[in-house]
Protein backbone atom coordinates (compact mmCIF):
# COMPACT_ATOMS: atom_id res chain seq x y z
CA UNK A 1 0.00 0.00 0.00
CA UNK A 2 1.34 3.40 -0.93
CA UNK A 3 1.49 6.13 1.68
CA UNK A 4 0.62 9.67 0.67
CA UNK A 5 3.42 12.25 0.56
CA UNK A 6 2.05 13.93 3.66
CA UNK A 7 2.12 10.68 5.62
CA UNK A 8 5.68 10.03 4.50
CA UNK A 9 6.68 13.56 5.45
CA UNK A 10 5.26 13.22 8.97
CA UNK A 11 6.67 9.73 9.30
CA UNK A 12 10.18 10.76 8.27
CA UNK A 13 10.13 14.10 10.07
CA UNK A 14 7.70 13.64 12.94
CA UNK A 15 6.83 16.91 14.67
CA UNK A 16 6.94 17.26 18.43
CA UNK A 17 8.04 13.77 19.39
CA UNK A 18 8.75 13.24 23.06
CA UNK A 19 7.35 13.87 26.48
CA UNK A 20 6.90 16.70 28.93
CA UNK A 21 7.87 16.54 32.57
CA UNK A 22 5.46 13.98 34.00
CA UNK A 23 4.69 15.91 37.18
CA UNK A 24 4.13 19.27 35.46
CA UNK A 25 0.62 20.30 36.59
CA UNK A 26 -0.03 22.12 33.29
CA UNK A 27 0.48 18.91 31.30
CA UNK A 28 -2.44 16.67 30.38
CA UNK A 29 -1.82 13.19 29.01
CA UNK A 30 -3.98 11.07 26.75
CA UNK A 31 -3.14 7.39 26.34
CA UNK A 32 -4.96 5.36 23.73
CA UNK A 33 -4.45 2.04 21.99
CA UNK A 34 -5.82 0.20 18.99
CA UNK A 35 -6.36 -3.50 19.76
CA UNK A 36 -6.60 -4.50 16.09
CA UNK A 37 -3.02 -3.51 15.32
CA UNK A 38 -1.53 -3.12 18.80
CA UNK A 39 -0.71 0.54 18.27
CA UNK A 40 -0.07 2.64 21.36
CA UNK A 41 -0.29 6.43 21.31
CA UNK A 42 0.52 9.02 23.93
CA UNK A 43 -0.48 12.65 23.40
CA UNK A 44 0.53 15.32 25.87
CA UNK A 45 -0.84 18.85 25.91
CA UNK A 46 0.68 21.77 27.79
CA UNK A 47 -2.27 23.95 28.72
CA UNK A 48 -1.99 27.47 30.16
CA UNK A 49 -4.29 29.13 32.71
CA UNK A 50 -6.57 30.42 29.97
CA UNK A 51 -7.21 26.90 28.73
CA UNK A 52 -5.10 27.40 25.62
CA UNK A 53 -2.83 24.64 24.38
CA UNK A 54 0.64 26.12 24.28
CA UNK A 55 2.55 23.06 23.26
CA UNK A 56 2.01 19.41 22.42
CA UNK A 57 4.13 16.29 22.26
CA UNK A 58 3.45 12.74 21.19
CA UNK A 59 4.92 9.30 21.17
CA UNK A 60 3.39 6.61 19.02
CA UNK A 61 4.31 3.00 18.48
CA UNK A 62 2.50 1.91 15.37
CA UNK A 63 2.35 2.13 11.62
CA UNK A 64 3.24 5.15 9.50
CA UNK A 65 -0.34 6.37 9.39
CA UNK A 66 -0.68 6.28 13.17
CA UNK A 67 2.57 8.19 13.60
CA UNK A 68 1.57 10.73 10.95
CA UNK A 69 -1.90 11.19 12.46
CA UNK A 70 -0.53 11.94 15.91
CA UNK A 71 2.27 14.13 14.54
CA UNK A 72 -0.27 16.18 12.59
CA UNK A 73 -2.50 16.51 15.62
CA UNK A 74 0.32 18.05 17.71
CA UNK A 75 0.65 20.75 15.06
CA UNK A 76 -3.07 21.36 14.82
CA UNK A 77 -3.84 21.67 18.54
CA UNK A 78 -1.20 24.30 19.28
CA UNK A 79 -2.81 27.68 19.96
CA UNK A 80 -6.27 26.18 20.24
CA UNK A 81 -8.47 26.19 23.32
CA UNK A 82 -9.24 22.75 24.70
CA UNK A 83 -12.79 23.02 23.36
CA UNK A 84 -11.53 23.86 19.89
CA UNK A 85 -9.10 20.95 20.09
CA UNK A 86 -11.88 18.48 20.83
CA UNK A 87 -13.63 19.67 17.68
CA UNK A 88 -10.87 18.15 15.54
CA UNK A 89 -12.48 15.22 13.77
CA UNK A 90 -10.83 12.08 12.56
CA UNK A 91 -12.24 12.81 9.11
CA UNK A 92 -10.23 16.07 9.01
CA UNK A 93 -7.07 14.14 9.86
CA UNK A 94 -7.81 11.38 7.35
CA UNK A 95 -8.51 13.93 4.63
CA UNK A 96 -5.40 15.99 5.30
CA UNK A 97 -3.20 12.87 5.19
CA UNK A 98 -5.17 11.20 2.38
CA UNK A 99 -5.49 8.03 4.44
CA UNK A 100 -6.92 4.99 2.66
CA UNK A 101 -10.03 3.36 4.20
CA UNK A 102 -8.01 0.63 5.96
CA UNK A 103 -6.07 3.31 7.84
CA UNK A 104 -9.01 5.40 8.97
CA UNK A 105 -8.74 3.84 12.42
CA UNK A 106 -5.36 5.54 12.84
CA UNK A 107 -7.04 8.93 12.53
CA UNK A 108 -9.74 7.81 14.98
CA UNK A 109 -7.00 6.88 17.42
CA UNK A 110 -5.50 10.38 17.13
CA UNK A 111 -8.90 12.01 17.66
CA UNK A 112 -9.48 9.80 20.70
CA UNK A 113 -6.03 10.76 22.04
CA UNK A 114 -7.06 14.44 22.04
CA UNK A 115 -10.28 13.56 23.86
CA UNK A 116 -8.39 11.41 26.39
CA UNK A 117 -5.90 14.23 27.07
CA UNK A 118 -8.70 16.78 27.52
CA UNK A 119 -10.53 14.38 29.85
CA UNK A 120 -7.32 14.02 31.85
CA UNK A 121 -7.01 17.84 32.00
CA UNK A 122 -10.58 18.22 33.24
CA UNK A 123 -10.27 15.51 35.87
CA UNK A 124 -7.07 17.12 37.16
CA UNK A 125 -8.76 20.51 37.43
CA UNK A 126 -11.55 19.04 39.50
CA UNK A 127 -9.18 17.68 42.08
CA UNK B 1 -22.36 -19.89 14.04
CA UNK B 2 -20.45 -23.16 13.96
CA UNK B 3 -19.27 -24.37 17.33
CA UNK B 4 -15.61 -25.19 16.69
CA UNK B 5 -15.19 -26.84 20.07
CA UNK B 6 -18.03 -29.22 19.21
CA UNK B 7 -16.60 -29.81 15.73
CA UNK B 8 -13.35 -30.89 17.37
CA UNK B 9 -15.15 -32.69 20.17
CA UNK B 10 -13.32 -30.64 22.77
CA UNK B 11 -14.71 -29.16 26.00
CA UNK B 12 -15.92 -25.55 25.92
CA UNK B 13 -13.00 -24.17 27.85
CA UNK B 14 -10.18 -21.72 27.27
CA UNK B 15 -7.66 -24.27 28.47
CA UNK B 16 -6.95 -26.63 25.65
CA UNK B 17 -5.08 -29.90 25.25
CA UNK B 18 -2.83 -28.94 22.38
CA UNK B 19 -1.73 -32.43 21.46
CA UNK B 20 -5.33 -33.60 21.39
CA UNK B 21 -6.27 -30.60 19.27
CA UNK B 22 -3.55 -31.46 16.80
CA UNK B 23 -4.55 -35.11 16.74
CA UNK B 24 -8.20 -34.22 16.04
CA UNK B 25 -7.09 -31.81 13.37
CA UNK B 26 -5.20 -34.52 11.56
CA UNK B 27 -8.17 -36.87 11.79
CA UNK B 28 -10.63 -34.28 10.53
CA UNK B 29 -8.22 -33.22 7.81
CA UNK B 30 -8.03 -36.77 6.54
CA UNK B 31 -11.78 -37.27 6.72
CA UNK B 32 -12.52 -34.17 4.69
CA UNK B 33 -9.52 -33.98 2.39
CA UNK B 34 -10.62 -33.22 -1.18
CA UNK B 35 -8.36 -35.97 -2.58
CA UNK B 36 -10.61 -38.57 -0.99
CA UNK B 37 -13.52 -37.51 -3.13
CA UNK B 38 -12.02 -37.60 -6.58
CA UNK B 39 -14.86 -39.78 -7.81
CA UNK B 40 -17.67 -37.97 -6.00
CA UNK B 41 -20.17 -35.71 -7.75
CA UNK B 42 -19.35 -32.02 -8.17
CA UNK B 43 -21.91 -31.13 -5.54
CA UNK B 44 -20.43 -33.52 -3.01
CA UNK B 45 -16.94 -32.27 -3.77
CA UNK B 46 -18.02 -28.74 -3.09
CA UNK B 47 -19.56 -29.81 0.17
CA UNK B 48 -16.40 -31.54 1.33
CA UNK B 49 -14.30 -28.62 0.23
CA UNK B 50 -16.39 -26.38 2.47
CA UNK B 51 -16.14 -28.82 5.32
CA UNK B 52 -12.38 -29.03 4.84
CA UNK B 53 -12.08 -25.24 4.90
CA UNK B 54 -14.12 -25.17 8.08
CA UNK B 55 -11.84 -27.74 9.71
CA UNK B 56 -8.87 -25.51 8.88
CA UNK B 57 -10.56 -22.34 10.12
CA UNK B 58 -11.52 -24.08 13.33
CA UNK B 59 -7.97 -25.30 13.88
CA UNK B 60 -6.60 -21.79 13.50
CA UNK B 61 -9.20 -20.37 15.90
CA UNK B 62 -8.75 -23.10 18.52
CA UNK B 63 -4.97 -22.99 18.56
CA UNK B 64 -4.76 -19.17 18.74
CA UNK B 65 -5.49 -18.06 22.32
CA UNK B 66 -7.07 -14.68 21.46
CA UNK B 67 -9.26 -16.24 18.76
CA UNK B 68 -10.17 -19.19 20.98
CA UNK B 69 -11.25 -16.91 23.82
CA UNK B 70 -13.27 -14.71 21.49
CA UNK B 71 -14.93 -17.74 19.94
CA UNK B 72 -15.93 -18.98 23.37
CA UNK B 73 -17.44 -15.57 24.19
CA UNK B 74 -19.21 -15.44 20.83
CA UNK B 75 -20.74 -18.86 21.48
CA UNK B 76 -22.06 -17.44 24.75
CA UNK B 77 -23.59 -14.62 22.68
CA UNK B 78 -21.42 -12.15 24.52
CA UNK B 79 -21.02 -9.04 22.34
CA UNK B 80 -17.31 -8.70 21.59
CA UNK B 81 -15.85 -5.21 21.66
CA UNK B 82 -15.35 -3.66 18.24
CA UNK B 83 -11.79 -4.39 17.08
CA UNK B 84 -11.50 -0.88 15.73
CA UNK B 85 -12.64 0.71 18.96
CA UNK B 86 -9.98 2.58 20.88
CA UNK B 87 -8.96 1.16 24.23
CA UNK B 88 -8.29 3.66 26.99
CA UNK B 89 -7.00 1.71 29.97
CA UNK B 90 -4.35 4.27 30.89
CA UNK B 91 -2.46 2.14 33.37
CA UNK B 92 -2.17 -0.76 30.96
CA UNK B 93 -1.23 1.49 28.05
CA UNK B 94 1.46 3.25 30.11
CA UNK B 95 2.96 -0.15 30.81
CA UNK B 96 2.78 -1.00 27.11
CA UNK B 97 4.50 2.26 26.26
CA UNK B 98 7.29 1.50 28.74
CA UNK B 99 7.69 -1.97 27.28
CA UNK B 100 7.87 -0.54 23.76
CA UNK B 101 10.55 1.88 24.91
CA UNK B 102 12.47 -0.94 26.57
CA UNK B 103 12.25 -2.95 23.35
CA UNK B 104 13.52 0.01 21.35
CA UNK B 105 16.51 0.24 23.71
CA UNK B 106 17.30 -3.48 23.64
CA UNK B 107 19.76 -4.02 20.84
CA UNK B 108 21.65 -7.19 21.54
CA UNK B 109 20.61 -10.80 21.69
CA UNK B 110 20.94 -11.10 25.45
CA UNK B 111 18.79 -8.04 26.17
CA UNK B 112 16.20 -9.10 23.64
CA UNK B 113 15.98 -12.62 25.05
CA UNK B 114 15.50 -11.21 28.55
CA UNK B 115 12.86 -8.86 27.20
CA UNK B 116 10.99 -11.69 25.49
CA UNK B 117 11.07 -13.64 28.75
CA UNK B 118 9.46 -10.76 30.60
CA UNK B 119 6.76 -10.46 27.94
CA UNK B 120 6.14 -14.20 28.21
CA UNK B 121 5.59 -13.93 31.92
CA UNK B 122 3.07 -11.11 31.37
CA UNK B 123 1.41 -13.32 28.78
CA UNK B 124 1.16 -16.14 31.32
CA UNK B 125 -0.45 -13.82 33.88
CA UNK B 126 -3.01 -12.64 31.36
CA UNK B 127 -3.70 -16.17 30.16
CA UNK B 128 -4.37 -17.20 33.73
CA UNK B 129 -6.79 -14.29 34.17
CA UNK B 130 -8.59 -15.26 30.97
CA UNK B 131 -8.78 -18.92 32.00
CA UNK B 132 -10.23 -17.99 35.34
CA UNK B 133 -12.73 -15.49 33.90
CA UNK B 134 -13.90 -17.87 31.20
CA UNK B 135 -14.38 -20.75 33.61
CA UNK B 136 -17.32 -18.76 35.00
CA UNK B 137 -20.36 -17.92 32.91
CA UNK B 138 -21.72 -14.71 34.41
CA UNK B 139 -21.72 -11.40 32.58
CA UNK B 140 -19.07 -9.75 34.75
CA UNK B 141 -16.68 -12.67 34.17
CA UNK B 142 -17.30 -12.55 30.43
CA UNK B 143 -16.57 -8.84 30.51
CA UNK B 144 -13.37 -9.41 32.43
CA UNK B 145 -12.36 -12.06 29.89
CA UNK B 146 -13.06 -9.74 26.96
CA UNK B 147 -10.97 -7.00 28.51
CA UNK B 148 -8.07 -9.37 29.21
CA UNK B 149 -8.28 -10.70 25.63
CA UNK B 150 -7.94 -7.14 24.34
CA UNK B 151 -4.81 -6.73 26.44
CA UNK B 152 -3.46 -10.00 25.10
CA UNK B 153 -3.68 -8.56 21.57
CA UNK B 154 -1.29 -5.76 22.53
CA UNK B 155 1.03 -8.24 24.17
CA UNK B 156 1.00 -10.50 21.10
CA UNK B 157 1.94 -7.58 18.91
CA UNK B 158 4.76 -6.68 21.27
CA UNK B 159 6.02 -10.27 21.32
CA UNK B 160 5.95 -10.42 17.50
CA UNK B 161 8.01 -7.23 17.25
CA UNK B 162 10.47 -8.49 19.83
CA UNK B 163 10.85 -11.78 17.91
CA UNK B 164 11.42 -9.85 14.69
CA UNK B 165 14.09 -7.74 16.28
CA UNK B 166 15.77 -10.79 17.77
CA UNK B 167 15.90 -12.42 14.34
CA UNK B 168 17.54 -9.33 12.93
CA UNK B 169 20.35 -9.26 15.50
CA UNK B 170 21.02 -12.98 15.82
Amino acid sequence: MAYSNKVIDHYENPRNVGAFEKDDPTVATGMVGAPACGDVMRLQLKINDDGIIEDAKFKTYGCGSAIASSSLVTEWVKGKTIDQATEIKNTDIAQELALPPVKIHCSILAEDAIKAAVADYKSRRQQ
Amino acid sequence: MTDYFALYNLPHAFQIDESLLKQRYQQLQKLTHPDRFASASEQEKRLYMQKNAQVNDAYYVLKTPVKRGEHLLALRQFPLPDEQATMGDTEFLMQQMELREALADADNQQQLEAFIKSVESLDEDLTQQIEQALSAQDHASNEAAASALTKLKFLNKLAAEADNKLQQVS
